[in-house]
């Protein structure tokens, strides 16, 4: 079994609210994040997917394909979006980075055919990641 | 790190699905790539040298043996790629078993190359691990 990492990069902003809760409790919460125009994030997406390498190929996956995938699935939905107003995922769900690590799995995980999905990296910010292994 | 050149090309497939599979890739020149290796061993901490293994061992196998073997090298022209297709998967599961071989103080967890910033591979064998 190899495992296989691709990143990628996009740009997108965001701000945090939950409607069931109160003006107070928002802010209580989320703090600056909850500014309601927004702010962004350059975010880093590694995806990593895992299989036996191809012996014809020596391949566990086609890198093109990969890429193709990503830049249809994420990036054309979420580089230069605002994801709350942009991207229907986050039309119910706040669009924290967590959350967005499980859109990104769920957008992924049936579009890849020889390979299998094993985890989803989300950078926010250098020093700040998620991990998504699927749903437990 | 070394730096080294390839071609990906599999005498089993026509030039057109040679073409189709590896695109730039398989340009007949041949291109090169800075690849990074992280090798993890693991052990218990022995108690006399307060180390795992020393790492002057581990520095001097993996100079020795893997990047005195492939660096400034084309891949295509080194025995472990006489039959397998110079992917990284395959430079991966080469290093993999060249340590697993030779290097015998500590126990080898896995193999980890970088390609490029973009693409890194990881391999462990049988071994369980966590993805970096």
């Amino acid at each position: 079994m190899v495992y296989l990492t691709r990143k990628a990069e996009f740009a997108a902003s965001h701000y945090y609210h939950n409607p069931d809760l109160s003006p107070e409790e928002n802010q209580r919460i989320f703090g600056k994040c909850n500014n309601p125009n927004g702010h962004g994030h350059n975010y880093t997406l590694e995806v990593t997917v895992k299989g036996e390498v191809d012996p014809r190929s020596g391949f566990v996956v086609d890198l093109k394909q990969l890429k193709e995938v990503l830049n249809r699935e994420v990036l054309d939905a979420m580089d230069h979006r605002f994801l709350n107003k942009e991207v229907p995922e986050f039309s119910t769900r706040i669009p924290t980075t967590e959350n967005l690590a499980i859109a990104i799995w769920r957008r992924l995980v049936s579009k890849l055919d020889k390979a299998k999905l094993h985890r989803v990296r989300v950078y926010e910010t250098p020093d700040l990641f998620v991990d998504f292994y699927g749903e437990a | 790190m070394f730096s080294a050149s390839h071609r990906l090309h599999s005498d089993a497939m026509s030039d057109a699905e040679n073409a189709v599979t590896y695109g730039k890739c398989n340009n007949p020149y041949g291109h090169g790539h800075n690849y990074s290796v992280e090798v993890t061993v693991s052990g218990q901490v022995d108690e006399a040298t307060g180390m795992v293994c020393n790492l002057v061992d581990l520095d001097g196998f993996i100079h020795r043996e893997i990047l005195q073997r492939f660096d400034l090298e084309n891949l295509n022209t080194k025995a472990e790629f006489a039959e397998a297709v110079p992917t990284t998967e395959n430079l991966c599961t080469a290093i993999y078993d060249i340590l697993q071989r030779g290097f015998t103080y500590a126990h080898l967890e896995k193999v980890r190359i970088e390609e490029t910033m973009m693409n890194s591979f990881e391999y462990g064998g049988e071994n369980e691990f966590v993805i970096e």
